[in-house]
């Protein structure tokens, strides 16, 4: 029983830090239109910066600067600003398709850099060597797996609710505009190049926050971390769930995850031993299936965007 | 002409070999309705992108309410006055109507990331009078019905009123209209051309590209004419119909659509 709670807890944390990732992507994707096809690189930007602003010395190479967790952490989402900072005045001019195509060249580039400059952050060995937040009080066992959890769910809850509130606001009706039809708004009046810069670094500093608790989580990240099967990954639970709604996005994730975690036991269990040999291609192929399916048949996701409703029959004066 | 509220100087774009306008110099008299027609390919649209910041011209200036604005970018024209609305509408389609409208207005505190967190009691009263004018703006055009349905869902000539709605919210000076009857329904045209006079009356500049002769001549005075990148005829609606190279340029060419 104990057992089936803590892989439960698992399962949650994990769903958790990749819905947090999911709602970044929102923001850029559902909410501004911006096609960012190297999620993986900002996820891992904070991944990377977190465990090496916060881990112990490491020989050969970067770390060892003994932040403060919550400092580390911050440290790791700003890296993943920063860096979408760079990628987003270089690139953002680009549309749609050409977004995509940059962006994940950004990503492949990121994980090819962290796997092969090795004085940067261990190259294909990764960064270890990191001490989790108070685990010196709670130990390595249960107890800890559920304060994270518990942890996690606070960031998951704060990160819905910030992303709730621009939404509704005057912020969220400009993000939309620009998606709608970008020279219109210019005609309005508003900025289309600082609105996407705003909202690229904004999702890309949650995507970070993502990362760097992920790499918490398991006190350890290497290149593995960020291949691009993550990126298709964190799209598919955000084009299931629903772009445009923060709810669906975190449905999304927790569904995707939990079929993702499913498929590969039921694959290990049930399916012949030749198939087994390939579980995880059979997987890439199930995730593929499931966006192009998703894309014909439902392309709005389970929990489609609504209209923002928040000023329906309020203060009408008829 | 004494203080014109738009004036361009030898403006001029091409396009590889072709001009598509062409050392075009003319003036926008304050509170006038001016009409501005030309053939297909005369460069209407293309004048327009200039006049509008949508495109940068090769050549020429442009100065509107006394400033030079050559070259500025559209966001920059609209909070100084000057508003456009497009040939084929571009409503926000999978915004609300209202929320269309609540877009435009200038200043808004909310726009800003930080805004509905840090100076979230200023924003949410600056919203409900955005909201309220917004009403009102829509109320006017006839769409106060349609305040909550998608922009994308509505016809094609309530998406032409819902952009003058748009427009509107900016307190704009001076309305550039493109082709606003084209492929609307005469009943929804009347209304919108009833609301562009009515606006007109209260002081707002409009300057209209037409197809539409009759219509032109109906509701605009002055006139300006544009053939192949140039001006042609600049003139009362009255002697453009008499002018025999507006004539030849203009109705010649119509004859045969």
């Amino acid at each position: 029983m104990i057992g089936v709670i803590s892989y439960l807890v698992f399962f949650a944390t994990t769903a958790s830090i990749l819905a947090i990732a999911v709602l970044g992507l929102n923001l850029q994707w559902g909410n501004t239109g911006l096609f960012n096809g190297g999620v993986v690189a900002f996820f891992g930007a904070g991944a990377y910066g977190t465990l090496i602003l916060g881990g112990t010395a490491q020989t050969g190479h970067l770390g060892g600067y003994g932040v403060i967790y919550p400092l580390a952490l911050l440290g790791g989402m700003a890296m993943a600003g920063l860096m979408a900072w760079i990628v987003g005045l270089l690139t953002l001019r680009l549309r749609h398709d050409y977004l995509a195509i940059a962006t994940f060249g950004v990503a492949v580039a990121f994980e090819n850099l962290m796997r092969n400059a090795e004085w940067l952050a261990g190259g294909a060995k990764g960064v270890r060597g990191f001490e989790r937040p108070l685990r010196a009080a709670l130990g390595d066992g249960f107890v800890y797996n559920l304060f994270f959890f518990a942890v996690v769910l606070l960031v998951l809850i704060a990160t819905y609710v910030f992303l709730q509130r621009l939404v509704v606001s005057p912020f969220g009706r400009l993000l939309r505009a620009i998606r709608e039809d970008e020279e219109a708004a210019q005609s309005l009046g508003k900025n289309p190049a600082r609105v996407r810069l705003v909202a690229f670094v904004t999702g890309s500093v949650i995507l970070g926050l993502a990362g760097g608790l992920y790499g918490t989580f398991y006190a350890f990240v290497s290149p593995q971390d960020v291949l691009p099967t993550l990126t298709f990954q964190i799209w598919a639970m955000l084009i299931v769930g629903g772009a445009g709604n923060n709810r669906g996005a975190i449905f999304g994730a927790f569904l995707i995850w939990g079929a993702w975690t499913a498929s590969g036991w039921a694959l290990s269990r049930f399916a012949p031993v030749e198939v087994q040999l390939y579980t995880g291609s059979v997987q890439f192929i199930l995730i593929g299936s499931v966006i192009v399916g998703m894309l014909m048949w439902r392309p709005q996701g389970f929990l489609p965007e609504r209209l923002v409703v928040s000023h329906k029959g309020t203060t009408q004066t008829e | 002409m004494a203080d014109p509220i738009l004036a361009t100087d030898g403006l001029g774009l091409s396009f590889g070999t072709l001009k598509a306008v062409d050392a075009v110099s003319l003036k926008v008299r304050r509170g006038a309705m001016t009409g501005l027609i030309g053939p297909n390919g005369a460069g209407k649209s293309t004048l327009f992108n200039l006049l509008t910041g949508a495109l940068k011209p090769d050549a020429g200036t442009v100065r509107f309410d006394g400033q030079n604005i050559t070259g500025m970018p559209s966001d920059r024209l609209f909070a100084l006055g000057l508003g456009r609305t497009f040939q084929i509408p571009r409503p926000f389609a999978r915004m609300s109507v209202l929320e269309n409208v609540m877009l435009a207005p200038k200043g808004q505190i909310g726009e800003a990331i930080a805004g509905p967190f840090l100076f979230r009691g200023r924003m949410q009263a600056q919203e409900r009078d955005i909201r309220n004018k917004a009403l009102e703006v829509l109320d006017f055009v006839t769409l106060d019905a349609l305040a909550d349905h998608p922009a994308g869902q509505i016809s094609g000539g309530q998406m032409k009123l819902l952009e003058l709605a748009r427009v509107l919210m900016g307190d704009p000076k001076l309305i550039l209209l493109d082709e606003p009857a084209a492929g609307v329904n005469p009943v929804l045209t009347e209304t919108l051309i009833g609301k562009i006079e009515e606006l007109n009356r209260q002081g707002t500049t409009f300057v209209i590209i037409e197809h539409d002769m009759d219509f032109v001549m109906r509701h605009c005075d002055p006139v300006i004419a544009l053939a192949e990148g140039r001006v042609i005829f600049e003139g009362t609606s009255d002697a453009a119909l008499t002018n025999p190279m507006l004539l030849d340029a203009y109705l010649g060419a119509t004859t045969d659509e």
